[in-house]
């Protein structure tokens, strides 16, 4: 009998986040056949809106709302989700910084187990959970077994899981506010900074557009940039490009810049030096894209390609762009 | 200001592949070098760096075996007061439920205002803090990158959120924080800094010492056990792609699609 | 006699002064006292300093850097200048003392000289007064209008020095021309008196003797007063003033070339008297507050004349790092003028960083000894960068990027935090095991040890020298092998950044394998690796660097080349700094180079004892400088100006920083770089027997004349 699976859904601007859909389909994956209740915390209409989005996914959706917890400042959030939540269930929470700041002291107060940036669930077992987990930065993975008996916290990482095929549902919101209470906390929000304009962090983006020598001018710079807004990615670069002043060295990858952990790692016009591979980590999928067929980032790429990137990169833009203008529609 | 720092020993796997062992079921550790863990290290800087302005001093705490005096060590010789060893072969195998009931023994039998942990180890799971604070009843924060000490009672904290924003609070002590690397540059440690606490005792704890209840912890007490590791399947060599500029195109969208390039 | 008339006559003149005369050598004297005592306060309290042994090779330096101003000529026409000055202020040391006590003192004008030696000197120190003189003008005239780059003072380094310059040269124009003139108005007396005067032809003093000739005598006599008067004073003012500025060399010089450091290229222990075994028991490492440098480092912020030549050679100045030597030691001294005061107790030992230097200034220095090699008065540099990176270790006060290295260095014995059990790996290249067998040695294994050291070992490039080190060594029938697993990091690097006590681990566990090895001698490619085991370590069998080995076989014939194939390429050299500056190997190399038939070769601009550093080896390319340009560039760009397309080099880390900078320089496949072990390997005629084999059958038949297949082991 699997328990009960409760899924942590985060919103903004109205939105609810992607793990919405994602944590749905790792749900489902635990059991095809579950039917999660969503928690979503917060107030005001926006989030009203965000209740109602829900329904289309979750045939139950709770509703937490709460003065306190316009801001989602997870101190609060684990004490109204201990408030409503019943024990010896699953809940599943996205692994990131809300998640990694809730998770492990919720899993304590509702004595449940807990399990931290799955990348993959494989179902339950008699009374445990299976999953599966990357440890020394995604160099290897590791089954862990997860005892079910009092319940479960698990965090799942943001894009392991594909949302699955819309099967709508026509859920309902169950408004669970009133059992909230007063609710206090010994950390007080108080603001958020916003990160300034060309302080691109690098090591935080999924999808990297990486730069080298290829480049062969600061003005071709602008070229990569349009790939990378057309992507939501970022710009990073080798040496070279750092030594000629075209980007800023926050922005270099390697053992004497940045060690970053991309999904998808867009290597441009770099020839591979053993110092600029030093900085890439958590095994990505690395495009290659470089004149020189013997250049030895072919031999570390997953995909390579023989061209130009001044001529290939706008090429490759124009036809996102397209195919992004067709999605829209 | 009394801080805590929670550090462990893990395999320094920046500059070296990890392979596995198959007859252990474990990685291959025989030519592995240890050491503190990255994050905890930041950590026991930071609170260097507080107790420098504010007074007081640091104690660091590690769970493990003699092997982890090393680490402590290290500390020491970055400017810790007190390194504690944690140690009890009814610990072995524990989770990190198990770990922070430990952790939890051991705070209890000393006053700390400030807890710190590193964000995550190497082979960590970004836990032993939060899990900690709940079991104290602290409040906690995470991803913290920037300290400062309002008063005796109160820090203002920045937490490091997406797009490299940073989240303000205000947290009342006690409290647990785990802090993020590049909080500030932790000081080096040299072999003569080594060498000069190598001879000092360092005070171990086990299980009776600490009150600990015996059925939270160990291989026992653990609700989430590794169960092996295993290298994904990766095959490594580039696929070129040698149609037209234009079939290359189509198929790389398709490619980094599937990768979960393309939002 | 007409001297006794003479002196009579000016006695006469000077009389009235007599009491103002002693007053001012008494006052002058005292003061100069008092302030060289305060001056040497701080080197009271300094480090010792191991100075006091060899003073016949001390004695040595000072006839040839000192008396012999051998370095100055590097610069022509400041070099020039000053050994005229310094001729002429040798040559007027006693005509300046006896015009000094004629005052309170008759009969001493020419002591002890007899008539025509006196004359003679007379005539020689009228033109060396004039030279003096005419130097000076020169030098201000230099100052005002030509004013040469490197004596001018970048902004974050205060003001302008010039002003002082100019008002010290100035004096000793105007002493120059006091003594003139007061030599003047004597000899003008004597003619008056009927007498002829014997003043140098065309000399300062005879022009102005000239000038006096319708001057009445009463004049004279106030005209020689007045020019007493002026010399005395302007005399033991500079004396007082020197102290307090760039002039202080006169007084210090000497002393700093006799007490100068013998053994260059070696590293100053961390304290001077303290054993290795000692050391864990000393306190504090390196110089974190002035007081923690040796007296004579300290002397040597005094006798730093300010002349720029140092700054002027050093690659980090010239590429923006925010480094000029000649500032470390003005900086310093200045500091040691503010904290040691001529009146009033001394200051409380702040620390250096960050007040007085910077930590990136610290960490910019490539150690490549082109200021060492230019100062004409032997200032110290690399000791004492050496010895404020010590402080800041010991302090933790490291960059993170230098962090990663040093622990990977400790627990892994290379920088890259690499398997020791891959240092052989290099050896396992296929198309290099089928032509040559590198064996890890053990017990009496060999009589020859390559010592390849860690980038050579691990980075996938230099492997390449490795491998060609090997087939030469082969080639040339030495019984060799290596270390494999066994060898750590030379530490030559870990040392020169400071960090001691992992340099003496390194060490350490290095001596124990080559000992256990039981070579005869050492062989290695790499400058560094090379530098450290013959000056840092002891004990261990005699270190050759490969284009030694490689200059001897040339010269017995036992290596033959190939002639260099493409008519086209011009070859040029760069002396690496641990080949060159510190070791003087210049010729081997080029010796090499010159016996390929047909290869033609370039000198650049700067080359041998004025190589331009390509950037810093081991812990350097770990290192993130502010920079404005690679040095590499530069160096690349200067190979180009000679009109060379191939550097040849002799180190893998200029290697690694020259390759990258043809790339940042946009000359890729205009210019490429090749190691002079990879050139020699390429070109080298091998025996017929190997050259017409085919691979399979070349094993067999290298096996039994060289050593090179027998079995690896490790140990």
């Amino acid at each position: 009998m699997t328990p009960r699976i409760f899924v942590y859904v985060g919103h903004k601007n109205g939105i609810a986040d992607d793990c919405a859909v994602e944590l749905l389909a790792a749900a489902k994956t635990i059991s095809p056949i579950t039917r999660p209740t969503a928690v979503v915390a917060g107030c005001g209409p926006e989030f009203d809106r965000v209740c109602e989005s829900l329904r289309s996914s979750y045939a139950e959706v709770w509703k937490l709302a709460h003065d306190n917890l316009a801001y989602p400042n997870a101190e609060l959030i684990r004490k109204a989700l201990l408030k409503v939540l019943p024990s010896n269930n699953i809940v599943l929470v996205p692994h990131d910084h809300f998640g990694i700041d809730l998770a492990p002291g919720l899993s304590i107060k509702l004595n449940a187990a807990f399990v931290s940036d799955v990348v993959q669930l494989e179902g339950v077992e008699g009374s445990a959970l299976n999953a599966v987990r990357q440890e020394f930065g995604g160099q290897v993975s590791t089954h862990v077994r997860c005892d079910l008996a009092s319940g479960a916290v698990v965090t799942v990482r943001p894009g392991a899981f594909k949302p699955a095929d819309n099967m709508l549902v026509s859920g309902s919101v169950i408004d669970k506010s009133g059992e909230l209470g007063t609710l206090t906390s010994a950390r007080r929000y108080l603001q958020t900074l916003v990160a300034e304009a060309g302080d691109v962090d690098i090591t935080k983006h999924n999808v990297l557009i990486s730069i080298g020598r290829g480049i062969q001018d600061k003005d071709n710079v602008g070229i990569a940039q349009e790939l990378a807004d057309v992507l939501g990615a970022a710009v990073s670069c080798s040496r070279p490009v750092v030594d000629a002043k075209w980007l800023e060295k926050s922005r270099q990858v390697g053992s004497s810049g940045k060690t970053v952990k991309p999904k998808v790692y867009l290597a441009c016009g770099i020839s591979g030096a053993f110092q600029h591979l030093a900085g890439i980590k958590g095994n990505p999928f690395i495009v290659a894209i470089n004149k020189n067929p013997k250049a030895p980032i072919f031999q570390v790429a997953d995909v390579g390609i023989v061209d130009d990137i001044l001529e290939f990169l706008p090429e490759l833009t124009n036809k996102i762009r397209e195919m992004q203008s067709v999605t829209a529609k | 200001m009394e801080i805590l720092v929670c550090a462990r020993r893990v395999p320094d796997t920046s500059e070296n592949e990890i392979t596995l062992n198959s007859t252990t079921n474990d990685i291959e550790r025989e030519e592995l070098v240890y050491s503190v863990n990255e994050s905890d290290n930041y950590a026991v800087e930071e609170a260097l760096q507080i107790v420098d302005r504010t007074g007081g001093s640091v104690t660091v705490v590690t769970v493990g075996s003699e092997e982890d005096e090393e680490i402590l060590r290290r500390e020491m010789a970055m400017g810790a007061s007190h390194g504690i060893l944690l140690s009890d072969p009814a610990f072995t195998g524990s989770d990190g439920r198990g770990i922070a009931s430990i952790l939890k023994a051991f705070v209890a039998q000393g006053h700390y205002d400030l807890i710190l942990t590193g964000v995550q180890a190497d082979d960590g799971a970004a836990q032993v803090g939060g899990m900690l604070a709940a079991m104290l009843d602290y409040p906690f924060a995470s991803l913290v990158n920037s300290i400062e000490v309002l008063d005796g009672k109160t820090l203002k904290v920045s937490r490091e959120i997406e797009g490299g924003n940073k989240e303000i609070s205000e947290i009342d002590l006690p409290c647990v924080l785990s802090i993020q690397t590049g909080i500030n540059e932790p000081r080096y440690v040299g072999m003569r800094g080594i060498r000069a606490v190598a001879s000092l005792t360092i005070p171990t704890y086990g299980a009776s010492d600490l009150g600990v209840d015996a059925s939270v912890v160990g291989k026992a007490g653990a609700r989430v056990q590794r169960v092996d590791y295993y290298v994904p399947a990766l095959g490594k060599t580039a696929e070129m792609l040698s149609g037209s500029r234009e079939e290359n195109i189509d198929r790389l969208v398709e490619l980094v699609a599937a990768k979960g390039g393309l939002q | 006699m007409e001297s006794g008339q003479t002196v009579s006559q000016m006695s006469s003149w000077l009389d009235s002064g007599y009491g103002v005369f002693l007053v001012i050598h008494f006052a002058g004297l005292a003061c100069f006292g008092y302030i060289v005592w305060r001056r040497l306060v701080p080197l009271l309290r300094a480090q010792s300093d191991s100075r006091f042994d060899h003073p016949l090779a001390r004695l040595g330096n000072v006839v040839r850097y000192w008396f012999g101003q051998w370095k100055h000529p590097r610069y022509k026409t400041a070099g020039v200048l000053h050994i005229l000055i310094f001729i002429g202020f040798i040559l007027l040391v006693i005509r300046s003392f006896s015009t000094l006590l004629v005052g309170v003192s008759s009969n001493v004008l020419s002591p002890g000289f007899p008539g025509t030696a006196a004359h003679t000197y007379g005539v020689i120190t009228d033109y060396a007064a004039t030279i003096v003189f005419l130097c000076m003008l020169v030098a201000i005239t230099r100052r005002v209008i030509f004013r040469p780059a490197r004596y001018a003072v970048p902004a974050r380094y205060g003001k302008a020095h010039t002003a002082d310059a100019i008002f010290l040269l100035g004096l000793i124009a105007v002493l120059m021309a006091a003594d003139g003139l007061f030599s003047a108005a004597v000899a003008a007396g004597q003619v008056r008196a009927g007498f002829s005067q014997d003043l140098a032809a065309l000399s300062l003093p005879w022009l102005l003797q000239s000038a006096l000739a319708s001057v009445s005598v009463g004049t004279l006599g106030k005209v020689c007063f007045g020019a007493y008067l002026l010399h005395e004073i302007t005399f033991y003012f500079l004396l007082c003033y020197r102290p307090f500025g760039i002039q202080f060399h006169v007084e210090t010089s000497l002393f700093n070339v006799y007490f100068a450091k013998l053994d260059r290229g070696t590293l100053k222990p961390v304290r001077y008297g303290v054993s290795d075994e000692r050391l864990d028991q000393v306190k504090s490492f390196g110089v974190k507050t002035f007081e923690d440098f040796t007296w004579k480092h300290m002397l040597d912020f005094y006798s730093c004349a300010d002349c720029g030549r140092c700054s002027d050679n050093c690659p980090a100045n010239a590429v923006g790092r925010p480094l000029s030597p000649r500032f470390l030691s003005i900086k310093a001294r200045d500091y040691a003028f503010r904290h040691y005061p001529m009146f009033g107790k001394a200051g409380n030992g702040t620390p250096l960083m960050g007040s007085v230097y910077s930590e990136d200034e610290i960490w910019s220095c490539t150690t490549c000894g082109a200021c060492e090699q230019e100062c004409p008065l032997l200032v110290e540099y690399i000791d004492k960068v050496i010895d404020l990176r010590r402080g800041m270790i010991d302090d933790g006060n490291v960059p993170q990027s230098l962090q990663k290295p040093l622990k990977a260095l400790e627990s892994r014995g290379n920088p890259y935090g690499k398997l020791e059990k891959k240092r052989a790996d290099w050896t396992n290249a296929k198309d290099f095991q089928q032509t040559c067998k590198v064996r890890t040695l053990d017990k009496n294994g060999a009589s020859t040890l390559y010592f390849v050291d860690s980038i050579t070992s691990y980075d996938d490039r230099m492997q390449s020298i490795a491998r060609s080190t090997a087939r030469i060594l082969d080639n040339l029938h030495e019984n060799f092998g290596i270390l494999g697993s066994a060898e750590r990091d030379s530490g030559h690097e870990v040392r020169r950044f400071g960090e001691e006590t992992l340099f003496m681990d390194l060490r350490a566990r290095n001596v124990d394998a080559i000992m256990a090895s039981g070579v005869k001698k050492i062989v290695t490619a790499d400058p560094h690796a090379f530098n450290a085991l013959k000056r840092d370590y002891r004990d261990v069998p005699p270190v050759e660097h490969v284009s030694q080995l490689l200059a001897r076989a040339v010269d017995a014939g036992e290596i033959k080349f190939h002639p260099a194939g493409n008519a086209t390429d011009v070859y040029t050299y760069h002396d690496p700094c641990y080949l060159g500056r510190h070791n003087q190997i210049y010729d081997a190399p080029r010796q090499v180079l010159d016996a390929i038939p047909g290869l033609k070769r370039v000198e650049m601009q700067r080359s041998r004892d004025r190589s331009f550093c390509c950037g810093g080896g081991g812990l350097m390319l770990f290192y993130e400088p502010k920079e404005e340009q690679r040095m590499g560039v530069k160096r690349v760009q200067m190979a180009a100006e000679a009109g060379a397309n191939v550097i040849v080099t002799a180190c893998p880390f200029c290697m690694v920083n020259i390759e990258d900078a043809i790339k940042v320089a946009g000359l890729e496949g205009k210019m490429t770089a090749i190691d002079l072990t990879e050139l020699v390997d390429r070109q080298m005629i091998r025996p017929i027997s190997t050259a017409t084999a085919t691979s399979g059958t070349l094993e067999v038949e290298r096996g039994d004349s060289s050593l090179c297949t027998t079995s690896t082991r490790h140990f």
